[in-house]
């Protein structure tokens, strides 16, 4: 059985609502210094399938190459 | 002249565009997600809703549904297909548009009557004339489209954008759009310009009961033009 965590973001550029509401907010709390914030997405998966097939998965489905970029991170190697 | 009107699980606004395209004295039929016959339409209308919940993103699983093969078939072959609000989203996901999707820049859920310009495109699917203003409503959460700097001159320079957001009076300022989108942008069209996907619901606005019609050219257009290559 496998593991992988697998983050999906929005590529450099792509202009990211909620992250932006969020820094507005952190600003307003009044914590100083934040330049950017991003709000991305966070995928577990276990199973038996290796990590060739999970990234064929991000590609396909789970992350928007036109928007999105992804991460795989193996926590436990099949 | 037969329209197919297809049905996502959780699809909303199939019954009113069958509405629309009965009103206008058109045969409509519904089409099942699952189905993979498309023979006997003329035309196929992706109508708005949350397929399968929006999840992961809207329209990434309802591309992968059954019928979006033959969907993909039947644009190939020059067939019209038009792709309104989650209809639209599911297009881009399936690339028979391009660009994405992003949340409304306010983070707000719009629904509203919004002023629409039509730009001289090479969407087949108008009875309208570059400039004419049409008053649609929207009614959506992500309708930011964006897409990379290239693609955007493309779709600029092969008139592949439809409709802006505009002003009452009829201009485009960068503030027009409500949700954020890029250049305006509310509509665009595939280069071959039988793909045509739009963020407002021309299907809300053709039964005078709406209180409007200006959503009657978009369903009258393809009917013309389905004619018109028939011969």
């Amino acid at each position: 059985m496998a593991r992988y965590e697998i983050y999906v973001t929005y590529k450099k550029g792509i202009f990211d609502p909620p992250g932006a509401t969020a820094k507005r907010a952190l600003d307003n709390l009044g914590y100083a210094g934040i330049e950017d914030v991003k709000i991305g997405k966070y995928i577990q998966m276990t199973g038996d399938m290796s990590e060739a097939t999970v990234r064929e998965m991000c590609e396909k489905l789970l992350a928007n190459p036109v928007i999105e970029d992804f991460r795989i991170e193996t926590v436990e190697e099949a | 002249m037969r329209f197919g009107v297809v049905i996502f699980p959780g699809s909303n606004c199939e019954q009113d565009a069958v509405h629309a395209v009965r009103h206008l004295g058109f045969e409509a039929d519904y089409v099942w997600h699952g189905d993979t016959d498309l023979s006997g339409f003329d035309a196929l209308v992706l109508p708005g809703g949350f397929s399968y919940g929006d999840y992961i993103r809207t329209g990434a699983v309802a591309r992968f549904s059954p019928v979006m093969g033959e969907v993909v078939r039947f644009a190939e072959r020059g067939g019209p297909v038009i792709g309104i609000c989650n209809g639209f989203q599911i297009l881009t996901e399936a690339h028979l548009l391009p660009g994405a999707m992003l949340r409304n820049s306010g983070l707000k859920f719009i629904c509203r009557e919004v002023p629409l310009r039509v730009e001289d495109s090479c969407c087949e699917w108008l009875d309208l004339m570059p400039g004419d203003i049409v008053h649609v409503p929207i009614n959506h959460n992500e309708g930011n489209f964006v897409c990379d700097p290239e693609t955007l001159v493309r779709l600029q320079d092969n008139g592949q954008i439809v409709l802006r957001y505009a002003e009452e009076d009829g201009s485009v300022t960068p503030d027009s759009a409500p949700n954020g989108a890029l250049d305006s942008i509310a509509g665009i069209c595939n280069e071959r310009g039988n793909v045509f996907g739009l963020m407002p619901h021309p299907e809300r606005v053709v039964d005078p009961v709406s209180g409007r019609t200006d959503g009657q050219h978009f369903f009258t257009a393809i009917a013309r033009r389905v004619a018109e290559v028939a011969g």
